[in-house]
C-alpha cells in the first residue's frame, strides 16, 4: 500500500475511494493520511466517516458528494466543523446519488455530459451552477445534464483479484466499475489475491479488467469498520464510537495518532482491533451461491 | 423516546401500550396496502415497508438505492448499504441501473423520504439550515431523495412534527413535493414528463396527512392519544383539518409483535 499510494497518489489530485456502504478502502485512506498529501478533491457519493478522518487529517481541499454523513449514525462532525458558519473552509460541490453515477458513467464513457431527469424545482443548479438544464435535441423536453467526472485516481477494495489486476466482486456493487473506468489511475486492494484461472472461471463476476489498473494491494481486512459481503460485516461499533470521538478536534486528533500516525500500515492495525474484535465481524453462516456452468465450446 | 410518550389503545377489549414511533411505524405500513415496488430509507420507513410485507401488502418489492431489488433483509439493516439486503435478494444492481433503470424507468411505486423541513406543499429540505453557502446547520444533502420525489409515482414521507421541521418556509428545497400548490405542481410535472405525482402521505407522530387537490397537505387522521393543540403546537403554518377528522385505529397485538419480535427487536427505532 505504501508504494501503490506514494506512486500513484500526488498532491492536488482528484481522488474517488469509492464503494456504497460496502468495500471502502478505509486502508488507502490511512495510507494517504499518513503519507501526509495535502489540497486533494475528495470525491465519493458518501464521504462516510473515512473522508471524515481525511478531512480532519487536513489532506483536503474539496468534497465532491452527494450523502453527508455518518450512515445509520448521523453527521460527520470533523466535515461539519470546516462546513458550518464563518469558519467553513472545505469548498462543496455537491450533487444527488444519481447525478454523481451519471458523471463517473460520462468519464468512462468520454462523454462530454450525462442526462437525467433529476433535478428539477430543486435549490441544487443554483447551488452548483455544473448542474445545468438542457433542451433535448430531438424536441422532447427538458432534461439536466451533469459533467463527466474524471478522477486522477480510483481506489476501490474487492474480495479478490489476480496478480494482473482482474477484479471480482460480489453483493453490492455501487458505482466503483464506472469510478474506476473514469479515473487515470486505479488502485485496487484486495481480501485476496487469486490465480488468474480463478478469474476466467467466473468471468461474469469481474468488474475490471487489469487493463485498467494500474496497482494490486494485498490488504485483508482492508475495508473495516465497513464490510465485505461473505468475509465481514460492518463494524457498526466503530461507527457509533466516531460520532462522540469526532465531535471533538482532542479526541479527533488523539484516535488519527493512535490508529493511523503510530502505525506503519494496515498489518499492525488488525492486529490492534484484535482476534476477538475482528471475530465478531464474521457473517453468522456461509451462504454460498450456487456454481453456474459456462460450458467449454472448442 | 422515553417511556412517557407511549399511550394506550384499545383493541379487541384488551389495551396494548404503543410509542409513538411504533403508531408512525404502523401507519405508514398500512398505506402500502396495494403498492407493488417501494424505495426503503433505513430507520422507521425500512420497518415499516418490512411490517406492511408482513401485513398488508406481502407482494412488496424493496428496493434500496444501494443497488437490490427485492430485498429480503434477515435482520434489521443497520445502513441503506447493509449486507443482509444483498443475501437472499432477487436481483444486485450496480447503482447506475438502480437509479436510471428502475427508478428513471417508472418501475418504483412508492418512495419514503425523511426531511429536516417540509412546507405545506411536501416540498423537502435535507441539505441545509440557514444560507447554502454558510449554514448554520450543515444537513447530509439529497442522497437519492431529489430523483425519488421526482420520479418514484408517489412518495410517502415519515418524519416528527416540530415547529423547527414543520416550516412555513423551507430554506433549501432538495426535493420538489407540490411545488407552490397542485396546480402548477400538476401543470409542471406533466410539461417536464415527470413520472411522479408527488407527495401523497406524510405519517407523522401525531398523525396522518394526505394532500388536498389544490397540493396542500391536511390533517386527516389524529392518533389515539394525540390532540389538535399538539397538532398546532408543532407546526409552523395553520394547519388544515379534515372536517371529518379520524383516530387512526391503534397497532394490533400482531403489529407490535411484528414490530418487537421481528423487525426491531432491539428497540433501536421504536423505544
Amino acid at each position: 500500500m505504501r508504494e501503490a499510494v506514494a506512486a500513484l497518489v500526488r498532491d492536488g489530485d482528484t481522488v474517488a475511494i469509492e464503494g456504497f456502504t460496502h468495500l471502502i478502502s478505509f486502508a488507502a485512506g490511512h495510507e494517504i493520511i499518513r503519507q501526509g498529501r495535502r489540497d486533494l478533491t475528495l470525491a465519493r457519493l458518501t464521504p462516510d466517516v473515512i473522508y471524515d478522518q481525511m478531512v480532519a487529517a487536513g489532506v483536503a481541499r474539496k468534497l465532491v458528494f452527494s450523502w453527508l454523513g455518518n450512515p445509520g449514525v448521523g453527521g460527520l462532525h470533523a466535515i461539519r466543523r470546516v462546513t458550518e458558519g464563518d469558519g467553513a473552509t472545505l469548498e462543496l460541490e455537491e450533487y444527488s446519488h444519481f447525478g454523481m453515477v451519471a458523471r463517473y458513467t460520462a468519464g468512462a464513457a468520454n462523454l462530454p455530459f450525462f442526462p437525467l431527469r433529476s433535478y428539477f424545482e430543486t435549490d441544487l443548479p443554483a447551488a452548483n451552477p455544473l448542474i445545468r438544464p438542457i433542451e433535448s435535441p430531438y424536441g422532447d423536453g427538458l432534461v439536466y445534464a451533469v459533467p463527466p467526472l474524471r478522477p486522477d485516481v480510483t481506489i476501490v477494495h474487492a474480495q479478490r483479484a489476480s496478480a494482473a489486476g482482474d477484479t471480482q466482486v460480489w453483493g453490492l456493487l455501487g458505482c466503483q466499475k464506472e469510478a474506476a473506468f473514469a479515473a487515470d489511475r486505479v488502485i485496487v486492494v484486495v481480501e485476496e489475491l487469486v490465480e488468474e484461472a480463478v478469474i476466467r472461471a467466473d468471468p461474469n463476476r469481474t468488474i475490471l479488467p487489469g487493463l485498467v489498473v494500474d496497482a494490486v494491494v494485498v490488504e485483508p481486512w482492508g475495508a473495516h469498520p465497513s464490510y465485505v459481503q461473505g468475509a465481514y460485516d460492518r463494524d457498526n461499533r466503530f461507527y457509533l464510537d466516531w460520532d462522540p470521538i469526532s465531535r471533538s478536534v482532542e479526541a479527533t486528533d488523539a484516535w488519527l495518532r493512535e490508529w493511523v500516525y503510530e502505525l506503519d500500515g494496515r498489518a499492525a492495525y488488525v492486529e490492534k482491533l484484535g482476534a476477538e474484535r475482528l471475530a465478531s465481524l464474521r457473517p453468522s453462516a456461509a451462504a454460498p451461491s450456487g456454481s453456474v456452468d459456462y460450458g467449454e465450446y472448442r | 423516546m422515553s417511556a412517557g410518550d407511549g399511550v394506550s389503545g384499545v383493541e379487541g377489549g384488551a389495551p396494548a401500550a404503543f410509542s409513538r414511533s411504533e403508531m408512525m411505524i404502523v401507519a405508514a405500513a398500512r398505506e402500502l396496502a396495494g403498492q407493488r415496488v417501494c424505495f426503503v430509507g433505513v430507520g422507521l420507513p425500512n420497518i415499516a415497508v418490512n411490517l406492511a410485507k408482513r401485513t398488508v401488502a406481502p407482494d412488496l418489492e424493496l428496493v434500496y438505492e444501494a443497488g437490490v431489488f427485492g430485498a429480503r433483509p434477515a435482520r434489521l439493516p443497520l445502513s441503506i448499504g447493509d449486507p443482509t439486503i444483498v443475501t437472499g435478494a432477487t436481483a444486485v444492481t450496480s447503482m447506475f441501473e438502480l437509479f436510471a433503470f428502475y427508478l428513471q424507468g417508472g418501475l418504483v411505486d412508492v418512495g419514503f423520504l425523511g426531511a429536516a423541513q417540509i412546507d405545506r406543499f411536501g416540498n423537502i429540505n435535507t441539505t441545509v439550515i440557514g444560507p447554502y453557502d454558510h449554514p448554520t446547520t450543515r444537513l447530509p444533502g439529497s442522497g437519492g431523495a431529489c430523483e425519488i420525489a421526482i420520479n418514484a409515482r408517489q412518495v410517502f414521507v415519515i418524519m416528527r412534527q416540530s415547529r423547527r421541521s414543520f416550516v412555513e418556509r423551507i430554506d433549501f428545497r432538495t426535493s420538489p413535493g407540490n411545488l407552490g400548490g397542485g396546480e402548477a405542481s400538476a401543470r409542471i410535472r406533466r410539461e417536464q414528463g415527470w413520472l411522479g405525482r408527488g407527495p401523497s402521505v406524510v405519517v407523522t407522530d401525531l398523525g396522518i396527512w394526505h394532500f388536498a387537490d389544490d397540493g396542500e397537505m391536511r390533517l386527516d387522521a389524529l392518533h389515539p392519544g394525540a390532540t389538535l393543540d399538539q397538532v398546532r403546537d408543532t407546526i409552523g403554518w395553520q394547519p388544515r383539518i379534515a372536517d371529518d377528522l379520524a383516530t387512526t385505529p391503534p397497532p394490533t397485538d400482531e403489529e407490535l409483535r411484528l414490530i418487537r419480535v421481528e423487525l426491531d427487536p432491539a428497540g433501536a427505532y421504536t423505544k
